[in-house]
């Protein structure tokens, strides 16, 4: 069985990096919205997802990123995701989320680009 | 000579914490098919939606209630049905918006049922709510 899912979320120099491991799928995918939530919630709109460690996303996942999108670029942040393996870039593709995510290959090229910004 | 036709089926109780079981095993139903890694991940994501649909909105997390897939392959096609004795639904009176459209509108619901019919070959539905209901799903095997 691949590995159980886990979530880390932390605070570095005004971003917010939510590491995401395993597989986020419709029975996990409600801890990664609880904590993109807690993020928001506490005023913090510069989101970083690493997905590095991510071996699987299904619509449910996906849900999570169309759900906070826009409330955070109105609100002057983001969410950028970084690290995707070939697999889950193929379903973030298959989506077109392309078109609406900023995808980096790493976490250090995704704090770079918030500071660009 | 004739293909020989396997059936294989995993019955699980309706709950997401299954969903994890039930991608095992079409990968490995996948992997005896002999399609190709490109091919098993779709089969793996389209079922994987299919099951969480019914057990979201069929069966409303009715634990008590089982989810049935069952794998039915020779040399030419993989087919999978996801069976329920569920609500069902009118597939007709999904959202006909494109995937593209719901992304770009921001609207997840219905996004399973746009990805299902992406990312398999031959999508159909038997529908007796209260009864049984049947999506299957087909995948071509390349040669």
């Amino acid at each position: 069985m691949p590995n159980p899912f886990a979530i880390q979320t932390v605070t570095e120099n005004g971003l917010s990096i939510i590491t995401l491991e395993g597989f986020v799928d419709a029975h996990t995918a409600p801890q990664f919205e609880s904590a993109v939530q807690s993020e928001v919630d506490s005023g913090r709109i510069r989101l970083i997802v690493d997905c590095e460690k991510l071996s699987y996303i299904s619509s449910a996942g996906l849900g999570v990123f169309m759900t906070f999108v826009d409330e955070v670029r109105e609100s002057g942040g983001d969410i950028k995701i970084c690290g995707l393996v070939p697999k889950v870039k193929h379903t973030f593709e298959i989506l077109g989320f392309q078109d609406i995510f900023e995808m980096l290959e790493d976490q250090s090229a995704a704090k770079r680009s918030f500071t660009a910004n | 000579m004739a293909a020989i036709e396997r059936t294989f089926t995993l019955q699980v109780p309706s709950s997401t914490e299954n969903l994890a079981l039930i991608r095992e095993f079409v990968t490995t139903i996948g992997r005896q098919a002999t399609l190709n890694d490109e091919e098993i991940n779709k089969l793996e994501l389209a079922v994987d939606e299919a099951c969480a649909n019914v057990i979201e909105h069929a069966y409303g997390h009715d634990i008590t209630k089982d989810v049935s897939v069952r794998a039915t392959f020779d040399d030419e096609r993989l087919k999978i049905s996801v069976i329920d004795e569920g609500l069902g639904f009118d597939p007709a009176k999904v959202n006909q918006k494109s995937v593209d459209e719901l992304i770009h509108e921001r609207r997840s619901g219905g996004l399973g049922i746009r990805l299902i019919k992406t990312l398999m070959d031959e999508v159909s539905y038997e529908i007796e709510p209260g009864q049984k209901n049947e999506l299957h799903m087909t995948k071509l095997i390349k040669k």
